[in-house]
Protein backbone atom coordinates (compact mmCIF):
# COMPACT_ATOMS: atom_id res chain seq x y z
CA UNK A 1 0.00 0.00 0.00
CA UNK A 2 3.04 2.27 1.13
CA UNK A 3 4.71 1.62 -1.80
CA UNK A 4 2.05 1.90 -4.16
CA UNK A 5 1.69 6.19 -2.69
CA UNK A 6 5.08 6.42 -3.50
CA UNK A 7 5.27 5.21 -7.05
CA UNK A 8 1.88 7.42 -7.63
CA UNK A 9 4.03 10.23 -6.35
CA UNK A 10 6.59 9.56 -8.19
CA UNK A 11 5.06 9.14 -11.47
CA UNK A 12 2.76 11.74 -11.22
CA UNK A 13 4.27 14.05 -9.37
CA UNK A 14 2.00 15.53 -6.64
CA UNK A 15 3.60 19.13 -6.97
CA UNK A 16 2.01 21.88 -5.71
CA UNK A 17 4.56 24.42 -5.41
CA UNK A 18 4.61 26.08 -9.13
CA UNK A 19 7.74 26.97 -11.25
CA UNK A 20 9.36 23.13 -11.12
CA UNK A 21 9.87 23.59 -15.16
CA UNK A 22 11.50 26.48 -14.87
CA UNK A 23 13.94 26.31 -12.20
CA UNK A 24 14.68 23.05 -13.61
CA UNK A 25 14.92 24.43 -17.16
CA UNK A 26 17.42 27.62 -16.08
CA UNK A 27 19.56 25.00 -13.64
CA UNK A 28 20.72 22.66 -16.61
CA UNK A 29 20.65 25.05 -18.87
CA UNK A 30 22.78 27.10 -17.68
CA UNK A 31 24.54 24.51 -16.01
CA UNK A 32 24.77 22.87 -19.29
CA UNK A 33 26.22 25.97 -21.06
CA UNK A 34 28.96 26.94 -18.19
CA UNK A 35 29.92 24.10 -16.53
CA UNK A 36 29.20 20.29 -18.66
CA UNK A 37 29.85 21.41 -22.16
CA UNK A 38 32.65 23.16 -21.71
CA UNK A 39 34.25 20.50 -19.63
CA UNK A 40 32.86 17.44 -22.05
CA UNK A 41 35.71 19.15 -24.31
CA UNK A 42 38.22 17.94 -22.52
CA UNK A 43 36.88 14.32 -23.09
CA UNK A 44 36.30 15.23 -26.50
CA UNK A 45 40.52 16.28 -27.20
CA UNK A 46 41.64 13.84 -25.42
CA UNK A 47 40.24 11.35 -27.47
CA UNK A 48 42.10 12.51 -30.73
CA UNK A 49 45.04 11.10 -28.49
CA UNK A 50 46.17 7.53 -28.84
CA UNK A 51 46.49 5.76 -25.88
CA UNK A 52 50.13 4.75 -26.64
CA UNK A 53 50.59 9.11 -27.11
CA UNK A 54 49.04 9.97 -24.04
CA UNK A 55 50.87 7.26 -21.78
CA UNK A 56 53.80 9.07 -23.11
CA UNK A 57 53.45 12.47 -22.12
CA UNK A 58 52.19 11.36 -18.77
CA UNK A 59 54.70 8.97 -17.79
CA UNK A 60 57.45 11.61 -19.18
CA UNK A 61 59.91 12.41 -16.37
CA UNK A 62 59.07 16.10 -16.47
CA UNK A 63 55.36 15.64 -16.30
CA UNK A 64 56.00 12.60 -13.53
CA UNK A 65 58.05 15.17 -10.99
CA UNK A 66 55.47 17.72 -11.60
CA UNK A 67 52.60 15.27 -9.92
CA UNK A 68 55.34 14.35 -7.41
CA UNK A 69 55.26 18.22 -6.25
CA UNK A 70 51.74 19.13 -6.26
CA UNK A 71 50.63 16.11 -4.73
CA UNK A 72 53.60 15.73 -1.64
CA UNK A 73 53.38 19.36 -1.13
CA UNK A 74 49.86 19.40 -1.03
CA UNK A 75 49.14 16.79 1.08
CA UNK A 76 51.58 17.91 3.34
CA UNK A 77 50.29 21.47 3.76
CA UNK A 78 46.41 19.89 4.23
CA UNK A 79 48.06 17.91 7.09
CA UNK A 80 49.41 20.90 8.46
CA UNK A 81 46.20 22.15 7.70
CA UNK A 82 44.42 20.12 9.55
CA UNK A 83 46.49 20.03 12.29
CA UNK A 84 45.88 23.85 12.77
CA UNK A 85 42.25 24.13 11.64
CA UNK A 86 41.56 21.92 14.49
CA UNK A 87 43.18 24.18 17.34
CA UNK A 88 41.87 27.47 14.77
CA UNK A 89 38.36 25.82 15.63
CA UNK A 90 38.36 24.64 19.12
CA UNK A 91 39.77 28.10 19.92
CA UNK A 92 37.10 30.10 18.04
CA UNK A 93 34.34 27.38 19.18
CA UNK A 94 34.82 26.95 22.65
CA UNK A 95 37.17 30.02 24.24
CA UNK A 96 36.03 33.86 24.40
CA UNK A 97 38.80 36.07 24.26
CA UNK A 98 39.18 39.77 23.20
CA UNK A 99 39.96 40.00 19.32
CA UNK A 100 38.02 36.69 18.95
CA UNK A 101 35.79 38.26 16.36
CA UNK A 102 38.50 39.77 13.92
CA UNK A 103 40.57 36.37 14.36
CA UNK A 104 36.95 34.50 13.03
CA UNK A 105 37.03 37.26 9.81
CA UNK A 106 40.77 36.75 9.26
CA UNK A 107 39.53 33.16 8.59
CA UNK A 108 38.60 34.13 4.93
CA UNK A 109 41.16 36.01 4.23
CA UNK A 110 42.74 33.44 1.98
CA UNK A 111 39.27 33.67 -0.13
CA UNK A 112 39.21 36.71 -0.45
CA UNK A 113 42.70 37.55 -1.08
CA UNK A 114 43.02 36.94 -5.05
CA UNK A 115 45.73 34.42 -5.26
CA UNK A 116 48.15 36.12 -7.30
CA UNK A 117 48.65 39.05 -4.44
CA UNK A 118 49.18 36.34 -1.78
CA UNK A 119 51.68 34.63 -4.03
CA UNK A 120 53.99 37.77 -4.37
CA UNK A 121 53.63 38.80 -1.00
CA UNK A 122 54.34 35.32 0.28
CA UNK A 123 57.18 35.06 -1.80
CA UNK A 124 58.67 38.59 -0.81
CA UNK A 125 58.27 37.34 3.02
CA UNK A 126 60.26 33.74 2.76
CA UNK A 127 62.36 34.82 -0.30
CA UNK A 128 66.50 35.13 1.37
CA UNK A 129 66.14 38.61 1.92
CA UNK A 130 62.62 38.67 2.95
CA UNK A 131 61.36 38.99 6.92
CA UNK A 132 60.93 35.38 7.57
CA UNK A 133 62.97 33.96 5.25
CA UNK A 134 66.13 36.15 6.49
CA UNK A 135 65.99 34.11 9.72
CA UNK A 136 65.45 30.76 7.92
CA UNK A 137 67.92 31.21 5.25
CA UNK A 138 70.71 32.39 8.33
CA UNK A 139 69.89 28.89 9.21
CA UNK A 140 70.62 27.59 5.88
CA UNK A 141 67.62 26.90 5.10
CA UNK A 142 65.82 28.16 2.00
CA UNK A 143 62.36 28.72 1.84
CA UNK A 144 61.75 30.38 -1.57
CA UNK A 145 61.74 28.56 -4.86
CA UNK A 146 61.63 25.17 -3.09
CA UNK A 147 58.97 22.61 -1.83
CA UNK A 148 58.93 24.27 1.81
CA UNK A 149 57.84 27.54 0.31
CA UNK A 150 55.05 25.53 -2.55
CA UNK A 151 54.05 23.95 1.00
CA UNK A 152 53.32 27.42 2.69
CA UNK A 153 51.49 28.78 -0.01
CA UNK A 154 48.93 25.86 -0.21
CA UNK A 155 48.41 26.07 3.91
CA UNK A 156 47.65 29.84 3.10
CA UNK A 157 45.36 28.84 0.81
CA UNK A 158 43.73 26.02 2.56
CA UNK A 159 43.26 27.17 5.91
CA UNK A 160 39.35 28.28 5.82
CA UNK A 161 38.62 24.69 4.25
CA UNK A 162 39.59 23.26 7.46
CA UNK A 163 38.19 25.46 10.04
CA UNK A 164 34.78 26.22 8.37
CA UNK A 165 33.90 22.37 7.91
CA UNK A 166 35.22 21.75 11.69
CA UNK A 167 33.77 25.03 13.51
CA UNK A 168 29.43 24.57 12.87
CA UNK A 169 30.20 20.85 14.39
CA UNK A 170 32.10 21.59 17.56
CA UNK A 171 29.68 24.48 17.50
CA UNK A 172 26.48 21.67 17.43
CA UNK A 173 28.50 18.93 19.56
CA UNK A 174 26.65 19.03 22.75
CA UNK A 175 28.94 19.08 25.58
CA UNK A 176 26.94 16.58 27.90
CA UNK A 177 29.05 13.70 26.29
CA UNK A 178 32.66 15.64 27.55
CA UNK A 179 30.88 15.72 31.27
CA UNK A 180 29.97 12.52 31.31
CA UNK A 181 33.16 11.42 30.48
CA UNK A 182 35.12 13.51 32.77
CA UNK A 183 32.64 12.39 35.19
CA UNK A 184 33.36 8.75 34.49
CA UNK A 185 37.15 9.73 35.42
CA UNK A 186 38.50 10.56 32.29
CA UNK A 187 41.42 13.33 31.67
CA UNK A 188 41.11 15.87 29.45
CA UNK A 189 43.41 14.58 26.77
CA UNK A 190 41.62 11.14 26.96
CA UNK A 191 38.37 12.57 26.68
CA UNK A 192 39.48 14.82 23.53
CA UNK A 193 40.47 11.77 22.01
CA UNK A 194 38.19 9.54 22.97
CA UNK A 195 34.83 11.58 22.87
CA UNK A 196 35.33 15.12 20.95
CA UNK A 197 37.72 14.13 17.75
CA UNK A 198 35.67 10.56 17.09
CA UNK A 199 32.66 13.29 16.56
CA UNK A 200 34.39 15.91 14.70
CA UNK A 201 36.28 13.19 12.52
CA UNK A 202 34.04 13.53 9.63
CA UNK A 203 34.19 16.95 9.18
CA UNK A 204 37.92 17.19 9.56
CA UNK A 205 38.07 14.94 6.86
CA UNK A 206 35.93 16.52 4.43
CA UNK A 207 38.26 20.02 5.56
CA UNK A 208 41.12 17.57 4.97
CA UNK A 209 40.22 16.22 1.20
CA UNK A 210 38.82 20.20 0.60
CA UNK A 211 41.93 21.72 1.26
CA UNK A 212 44.16 18.93 -0.55
CA UNK A 213 41.86 18.93 -3.73
CA UNK A 214 42.31 22.46 -3.70
CA UNK A 215 46.30 22.33 -2.97
CA UNK A 216 46.55 20.51 -6.14
CA UNK A 217 44.94 22.67 -8.31
CA UNK A 218 46.38 25.66 -7.07
CA UNK A 219 48.05 27.96 -9.18
CA UNK A 220 48.34 32.14 -8.36
CA UNK A 221 49.84 31.52 -5.27
CA UNK A 222 52.28 28.75 -5.31
CA UNK A 223 53.38 30.09 -8.93
CA UNK A 224 55.61 32.97 -7.66
CA UNK A 225 57.13 31.46 -4.53
CA UNK A 226 57.70 27.85 -6.70
CA UNK A 227 60.20 29.94 -8.81
CA UNK A 228 59.82 26.88 -11.58
CA UNK A 229 62.91 25.07 -11.86
CA UNK A 230 62.02 22.15 -13.48
CA UNK A 231 62.10 18.59 -12.14
CA UNK A 232 62.31 20.37 -8.58
CA UNK A 233 59.81 23.12 -8.26
CA UNK A 234 57.04 22.55 -11.15
CA UNK A 235 53.87 22.01 -9.96
CA UNK A 236 51.38 20.21 -12.42
CA UNK A 237 49.00 23.45 -13.17
CA UNK A 238 52.40 25.15 -14.17
CA UNK A 239 53.03 22.17 -16.55
CA UNK A 240 49.55 22.43 -18.32
CA UNK A 241 50.12 26.40 -18.44
CA UNK A 242 53.27 26.41 -19.87
CA UNK A 243 52.32 23.36 -22.32
CA UNK A 244 49.74 26.10 -23.44
CA UNK A 245 51.95 28.77 -23.81
CA UNK A 246 53.88 26.25 -26.49
CA UNK A 247 50.95 25.52 -28.16
CA UNK A 248 51.11 21.90 -26.76
CA UNK A 249 47.31 21.41 -26.54
CA UNK A 250 47.18 17.40 -26.53
CA UNK A 251 50.21 17.76 -23.83
CA UNK A 252 48.14 20.07 -21.56
CA UNK A 253 45.11 17.96 -22.23
CA UNK A 254 46.49 14.46 -21.19
CA UNK A 255 48.10 16.11 -18.08
CA UNK A 256 45.02 18.35 -17.38
CA UNK A 257 43.09 15.15 -17.62
CA UNK A 258 44.74 13.28 -15.31
CA UNK A 259 44.96 15.77 -12.67
CA UNK A 260 40.99 16.24 -13.26
CA UNK A 261 40.57 12.03 -12.50
CA UNK A 262 42.78 12.26 -9.06
CA UNK A 263 40.55 15.45 -8.02
CA UNK A 264 37.37 13.94 -8.96
CA UNK A 265 38.67 10.47 -7.43
CA UNK A 266 39.70 12.00 -4.56
CA UNK A 267 36.60 13.97 -3.83
CA UNK A 268 34.59 10.81 -4.52
CA UNK A 269 36.67 8.70 -1.72
CA UNK A 270 36.45 11.37 0.89
CA UNK A 271 32.56 11.42 0.33
CA UNK A 272 32.12 7.89 0.67
CA UNK A 273 34.67 7.72 3.83
CA UNK A 274 32.20 10.75 4.95
CA UNK A 275 29.24 8.63 4.33
CA UNK A 276 30.61 5.46 5.85
CA UNK A 277 31.94 7.21 9.11
CA UNK A 278 28.40 9.04 10.02
CA UNK A 279 27.35 5.84 9.28
CA UNK A 280 29.40 4.15 12.19
CA UNK A 281 29.35 6.92 14.60
CA UNK A 282 25.28 7.23 14.35
CA UNK A 283 25.34 3.20 14.94
CA UNK B 1 46.13 -9.98 58.86
CA UNK B 2 43.00 -10.61 56.28
CA UNK B 3 41.38 -8.06 59.02
CA UNK B 4 43.70 -5.55 58.09
CA UNK B 5 44.23 -5.96 54.15
CA UNK B 6 40.66 -5.80 54.33
CA UNK B 7 40.78 -2.47 55.71
CA UNK B 8 43.25 -1.50 53.71
CA UNK B 9 41.28 -2.34 51.02
CA UNK B 10 38.09 -0.78 52.22
CA UNK B 11 40.45 2.45 52.55
CA UNK B 12 41.40 2.41 49.18
CA UNK B 13 37.61 1.95 47.76
CA UNK B 14 36.82 4.98 50.42
CA UNK B 15 39.77 7.03 49.20
CA UNK B 16 38.89 6.74 45.52
CA UNK B 17 35.30 7.48 45.26
CA UNK B 18 36.30 10.46 47.88
CA UNK B 19 38.45 11.14 44.96
CA UNK B 20 36.42 10.53 42.13
CA UNK B 21 33.71 12.55 44.30
CA UNK B 22 36.06 15.64 44.32
CA UNK B 23 36.53 15.46 40.68
CA UNK B 24 32.41 15.19 39.95
CA UNK B 25 31.92 18.48 42.52
CA UNK B 26 35.05 20.58 41.89
CA UNK B 27 35.44 22.02 38.38
CA UNK B 28 38.48 20.65 37.04
CA UNK B 29 41.42 22.29 38.17
CA UNK B 30 41.19 26.08 36.56
CA UNK B 31 45.19 26.17 36.47
CA UNK B 32 45.81 23.94 33.99
CA UNK B 33 42.51 24.51 31.92
CA UNK B 34 43.70 28.26 31.80
CA UNK B 35 46.95 27.67 30.65
CA UNK B 36 45.80 25.31 27.99
CA UNK B 37 43.31 27.87 26.73
CA UNK B 38 45.86 30.70 26.35
CA UNK B 39 48.40 28.04 24.91
CA UNK B 40 46.03 27.21 22.30
CA UNK B 41 44.63 30.87 21.76
CA UNK B 42 48.49 31.89 21.36
CA UNK B 43 49.16 28.87 18.95
CA UNK B 44 46.27 30.05 17.05
CA UNK B 45 46.98 33.86 17.07
CA UNK B 46 50.62 33.16 16.00
CA UNK B 47 49.73 30.39 12.79
CA UNK B 48 47.62 33.82 11.58
CA UNK B 49 49.94 36.14 11.88
CA UNK B 50 52.49 34.34 10.42
CA UNK B 51 49.71 33.29 7.56
CA UNK B 52 47.66 36.00 7.12
CA UNK B 53 48.43 39.33 8.42
CA UNK B 54 52.17 39.39 7.71
CA UNK B 55 51.22 38.74 3.80
CA UNK B 56 48.62 41.61 4.15
CA UNK B 57 51.88 43.83 6.01
CA UNK B 58 53.93 42.92 3.55
CA UNK B 59 52.18 44.61 0.44
CA UNK B 60 50.62 47.45 2.43
CA UNK B 61 54.67 48.58 3.42
CA UNK B 62 56.05 48.02 -0.04
CA UNK B 63 53.49 49.58 -1.77
CA UNK B 64 54.04 52.76 0.47
CA UNK B 65 57.97 52.20 0.16
CA UNK B 66 58.58 54.59 -2.28
CA UNK B 67 56.56 57.45 -0.88
CA UNK B 68 52.76 58.50 -2.07
CA UNK B 69 53.77 59.95 -6.10
CA UNK B 70 55.12 56.36 -6.46
CA UNK B 71 51.93 55.08 -5.20
CA UNK B 72 49.75 57.29 -6.98
CA UNK B 73 51.81 56.79 -10.32
CA UNK B 74 51.17 53.10 -10.36
CA UNK B 75 47.64 53.00 -9.00
CA UNK B 76 46.66 55.68 -11.77
CA UNK B 77 48.39 54.39 -14.39
CA UNK B 78 46.46 53.88 -18.01
CA UNK B 79 46.83 50.17 -17.87
CA UNK B 80 46.36 49.78 -13.82
CA UNK B 81 42.66 51.78 -14.51
CA UNK B 82 41.82 49.59 -17.22
CA UNK B 83 42.39 46.34 -15.90
CA UNK B 84 40.57 47.53 -13.01
CA UNK B 85 37.23 48.29 -15.09
CA UNK B 86 37.41 44.84 -16.74
CA UNK B 87 37.65 43.13 -12.88
CA UNK B 88 34.82 45.27 -11.70
CA UNK B 89 32.94 44.68 -15.10
CA UNK B 90 33.81 40.67 -15.02
CA UNK B 91 32.69 40.69 -11.51
CA UNK B 92 29.39 42.47 -11.46
CA UNK B 93 28.67 39.82 -14.88
CA UNK B 94 29.53 37.03 -12.86
CA UNK B 95 28.19 38.04 -9.79
CA UNK B 96 24.60 38.14 -11.75
CA UNK B 97 24.51 35.06 -13.81
CA UNK B 98 26.07 33.10 -10.37
CA UNK B 99 23.08 34.94 -8.20
CA UNK B 100 20.34 33.76 -11.10
CA UNK B 101 22.14 30.57 -11.29
CA UNK B 102 22.03 29.98 -7.37
CA UNK B 103 18.71 31.30 -6.48
CA UNK B 104 16.96 28.68 -9.32
CA UNK B 105 19.00 26.06 -8.64
CA UNK B 106 18.82 25.88 -4.77
CA UNK B 107 14.98 26.57 -5.50
CA UNK B 108 14.80 23.44 -7.36
CA UNK B 109 17.06 21.14 -5.47
CA UNK B 110 15.48 22.23 -2.33
CA UNK B 111 11.70 22.65 -2.83
CA UNK B 112 11.20 19.29 -5.38
CA UNK B 113 12.33 16.08 -5.21
CA UNK B 114 13.02 14.37 -8.63
CA UNK B 115 15.40 11.29 -10.15
CA UNK B 116 19.00 12.35 -10.09
CA UNK B 117 18.64 15.49 -7.63
CA UNK B 118 21.84 13.92 -5.81
CA UNK B 119 23.54 13.92 -9.28
CA UNK B 120 22.62 17.44 -10.09
CA UNK B 121 24.13 18.57 -6.87
CA UNK B 122 27.30 16.96 -7.08
CA UNK B 123 27.25 18.18 -11.09
CA UNK B 124 27.17 21.63 -9.46
CA UNK B 125 30.04 21.25 -7.27
CA UNK B 126 32.48 20.77 -10.00
CA UNK B 127 34.17 23.79 -10.43
CA UNK B 128 34.82 23.57 -7.01
CA UNK B 129 37.12 20.83 -7.23
CA UNK B 130 38.48 21.76 -10.64
CA UNK B 131 42.19 23.43 -11.21
CA UNK B 132 41.75 27.08 -12.23
CA UNK B 133 44.01 26.30 -14.84
CA UNK B 134 42.31 23.29 -16.27
CA UNK B 135 39.21 25.46 -16.05
CA UNK B 136 40.79 28.17 -18.17
CA UNK B 137 42.20 25.03 -20.74
CA UNK B 138 39.01 24.20 -21.06
CA UNK B 139 37.25 27.13 -22.47
CA UNK B 140 40.38 27.15 -24.99
CA UNK B 141 39.64 23.32 -26.18
CA UNK B 142 36.04 24.80 -26.84
CA UNK B 143 36.05 27.80 -27.94
CA UNK B 144 39.56 28.34 -29.53
CA UNK B 145 41.62 27.47 -32.73
CA UNK B 146 41.90 24.35 -32.09
CA UNK B 147 38.68 23.97 -30.35
CA UNK B 148 35.24 22.31 -32.28
CA UNK B 149 33.30 25.86 -31.33
CA UNK B 150 36.24 27.32 -32.97
CA UNK B 151 35.00 27.35 -36.33
CA UNK B 152 31.54 28.50 -36.38
CA UNK B 153 32.70 31.71 -33.86
CA UNK B 154 35.17 32.23 -36.88
CA UNK B 155 32.40 32.28 -39.26
CA UNK B 156 30.50 35.11 -37.14
CA UNK B 157 33.38 36.61 -36.35
CA UNK B 158 33.44 36.61 -32.74
CA UNK B 159 36.29 36.06 -30.23
CA UNK B 160 35.97 34.39 -27.02
CA UNK B 161 39.26 33.28 -25.81
CA UNK B 162 41.52 36.20 -25.83
CA UNK B 163 39.35 38.26 -25.28
CA UNK B 164 37.17 39.81 -22.69
CA UNK B 165 34.02 37.33 -23.20
CA UNK B 166 36.26 34.62 -22.24
CA UNK B 167 37.68 36.20 -19.24
CA UNK B 168 33.70 36.62 -18.29
CA UNK B 169 33.52 33.36 -18.90
CA UNK B 170 35.99 31.62 -16.82
CA UNK B 171 35.19 33.74 -14.10
CA UNK B 172 31.32 33.01 -14.46
CA UNK B 173 32.62 28.88 -14.15
CA UNK B 174 35.26 29.38 -11.30
CA UNK B 175 32.55 30.73 -8.94
CA UNK B 176 29.67 28.79 -10.43
CA UNK B 177 28.40 26.94 -7.28
CA UNK B 178 29.14 29.81 -4.65
CA UNK B 179 25.91 31.44 -4.24
CA UNK B 180 24.00 28.11 -4.78
CA UNK B 181 26.25 26.37 -1.97
CA UNK B 182 25.03 29.24 0.49
CA UNK B 183 21.27 28.76 -0.54
CA UNK B 184 20.99 25.38 -0.37
CA UNK B 185 21.18 24.72 3.42
CA UNK B 186 19.34 26.88 4.45
CA UNK B 187 16.24 26.33 2.04
CA UNK B 188 16.43 22.76 2.60
CA UNK B 189 16.77 23.42 6.05
CA UNK B 190 13.35 25.41 6.16
CA UNK B 191 11.22 22.37 4.10
CA UNK B 192 8.84 23.29 1.85
CA UNK B 193 5.69 23.59 3.91
CA UNK B 194 5.24 27.38 3.78
CA UNK B 195 5.38 27.28 -0.23
CA UNK B 196 3.49 23.92 -0.43
CA UNK B 197 0.71 26.09 1.70
CA UNK B 198 1.00 29.24 -0.41
CA UNK B 199 0.57 27.22 -3.36
CA UNK B 200 -2.66 25.31 -2.32
CA UNK B 201 -4.11 28.80 -1.18
CA UNK B 202 -3.29 30.08 -4.60
CA UNK B 203 -0.78 31.91 -4.61
CA UNK B 204 1.33 32.18 -8.10
CA UNK B 205 5.04 31.10 -8.55
CA UNK B 206 6.64 34.69 -8.14
CA UNK B 207 4.48 35.33 -5.05
CA UNK B 208 6.16 32.42 -3.23
CA UNK B 209 8.96 33.44 -4.06
CA UNK B 210 8.71 36.89 -3.24
CA UNK B 211 6.92 36.42 -0.07
CA UNK B 212 8.06 33.07 1.26
CA UNK B 213 11.00 31.57 -0.08
CA UNK B 214 13.06 34.70 0.04
CA UNK B 215 12.70 36.63 3.57
CA UNK B 216 14.28 33.18 4.65
CA UNK B 217 17.25 33.40 2.64
CA UNK B 218 17.92 37.20 2.48
CA UNK B 219 20.95 36.65 4.48
CA UNK B 220 22.46 33.54 3.23
CA UNK B 221 21.61 35.37 -0.65
CA UNK B 222 23.80 38.71 0.77
CA UNK B 223 26.27 36.53 1.86
CA UNK B 224 26.80 34.26 -1.05
CA UNK B 225 26.87 37.06 -3.50
CA UNK B 226 29.93 38.72 -0.71
CA UNK B 227 32.00 35.19 -1.27
CA UNK B 228 31.23 35.14 -5.26
CA UNK B 229 32.70 38.88 -6.15
CA UNK B 230 35.48 38.00 -3.70
CA UNK B 231 36.38 35.13 -5.69
CA UNK B 232 35.53 36.43 -9.11
CA UNK B 233 37.51 39.77 -8.31
CA UNK B 234 40.70 37.63 -7.74
CA UNK B 235 40.25 34.88 -10.06
CA UNK B 236 44.08 34.18 -11.82
CA UNK B 237 44.78 30.91 -12.85
CA UNK B 238 41.75 30.73 -15.04
CA UNK B 239 41.70 34.63 -16.25
CA UNK B 240 45.27 33.70 -16.89
CA UNK B 241 45.43 30.66 -19.18
CA UNK B 242 42.25 32.38 -20.90
CA UNK B 243 43.41 36.37 -21.14
CA UNK B 244 46.31 35.89 -23.15
CA UNK B 245 47.92 39.13 -21.31
CA UNK B 246 46.99 41.78 -23.59
CA UNK B 247 47.60 44.51 -21.94
CA UNK B 248 44.67 47.37 -21.67
CA UNK B 249 42.14 45.02 -23.24
CA UNK B 250 42.13 41.50 -21.65
CA UNK B 251 44.25 42.35 -18.44
CA UNK B 252 41.97 42.17 -15.27
CA UNK B 253 44.22 43.78 -12.01
CA UNK B 254 45.75 40.32 -10.77
CA UNK B 255 46.98 39.65 -14.10
CA UNK B 256 48.15 42.93 -13.89
CA UNK B 257 50.43 42.52 -10.69
CA UNK B 258 51.88 39.57 -12.40
CA UNK B 259 53.14 41.41 -15.31
CA UNK B 260 54.48 44.17 -13.08
CA UNK B 261 56.24 41.72 -10.91
CA UNK B 262 57.46 40.19 -13.26
CA UNK B 263 58.89 43.49 -14.98
CA UNK B 264 60.67 43.49 -11.42
CA UNK B 265 58.53 46.59 -11.12
CA UNK B 266 57.90 46.00 -7.09
CA UNK B 267 56.70 48.72 -6.33
CA UNK B 268 53.87 49.00 -8.56
CA UNK B 269 53.19 45.42 -8.35
CA UNK B 270 51.93 46.02 -4.88
CA UNK B 271 50.58 49.37 -5.37
CA UNK B 272 48.14 47.67 -7.62
CA UNK B 273 47.76 44.48 -4.89
CA UNK B 274 47.54 47.07 -2.19
CA UNK B 275 43.95 47.59 -4.27
CA UNK B 276 43.00 44.79 -4.13
CA UNK B 277 43.67 44.38 -0.74
CA UNK B 278 42.09 46.90 0.10
CA UNK B 279 38.51 45.66 -1.70
CA UNK B 280 39.22 42.03 0.15
CA UNK B 281 39.36 43.54 3.36
CA UNK B 282 36.22 45.46 2.31
CA UNK B 283 34.75 42.66 1.43
CA UNK B 284 35.11 40.42 4.28
CA UNK B 285 34.14 43.67 6.91
CA UNK B 286 30.85 43.62 5.16
CA UNK B 287 30.78 39.90 5.33
CA UNK B 288 31.06 40.21 8.98
CA UNK B 289 28.88 42.58 9.58
CA UNK B 290 26.09 40.23 7.64
CA UNK B 291 26.80 37.47 10.06
CA UNK B 292 26.81 40.27 12.82
CA UNK B 293 23.19 41.19 11.77
CA UNK B 294 21.88 37.95 11.01
CA UNK B 295 22.93 36.82 14.51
Amino acid sequence: MEQQIVKVKNKKGVRVIPGFGLSMGVTLAMLSCIVLIPLASIFISVSKISLQEFVEIVTSRQVMSGYMVSFTCAFFAAIINGAFGLVLAWVLVRYDFPGKRIMDGMIELPFALPTAVAGISLTFLYSDQGWIGQLFDKAGVRIAYTRIGITIAMVFVGIPFVVRSVQPVLAKLDRQYEEAAMMLGAGRWRTFFRVVLPELFPALLAGFGLAFARGIGEYGSVVFIAGNIPYETQIAPLLIMSKLEQFKYSDATAIALVLLLVSFLLMFLINSLQIYMQRFVKN
Amino acid sequence: MSKKKQRTYQQDIVGDSINSLRKVVEPPKENGSHLMKYLLIGISAAFLFLMLALPLAVVVMNACKEGWDAYREAVMDEYTMKALQLTLLATVITVAVNTIFGLFASFLLSKFYFRGRQVLAALIDIPFSISPVIAGLVFILTFGNMGWMGDVLDKYNIKIVFAVPGVVLVTVFVTFPFVFRELFPVLNAQGKDEEEAAALMGAGGFTIFRRITLPHIKWALLYGIILCSARAMGEFGAVSVISGHLRGKTNTLPLHVEILYNEFNTTAAFAVSSILVLLAVLILVVKSLVEWKKE
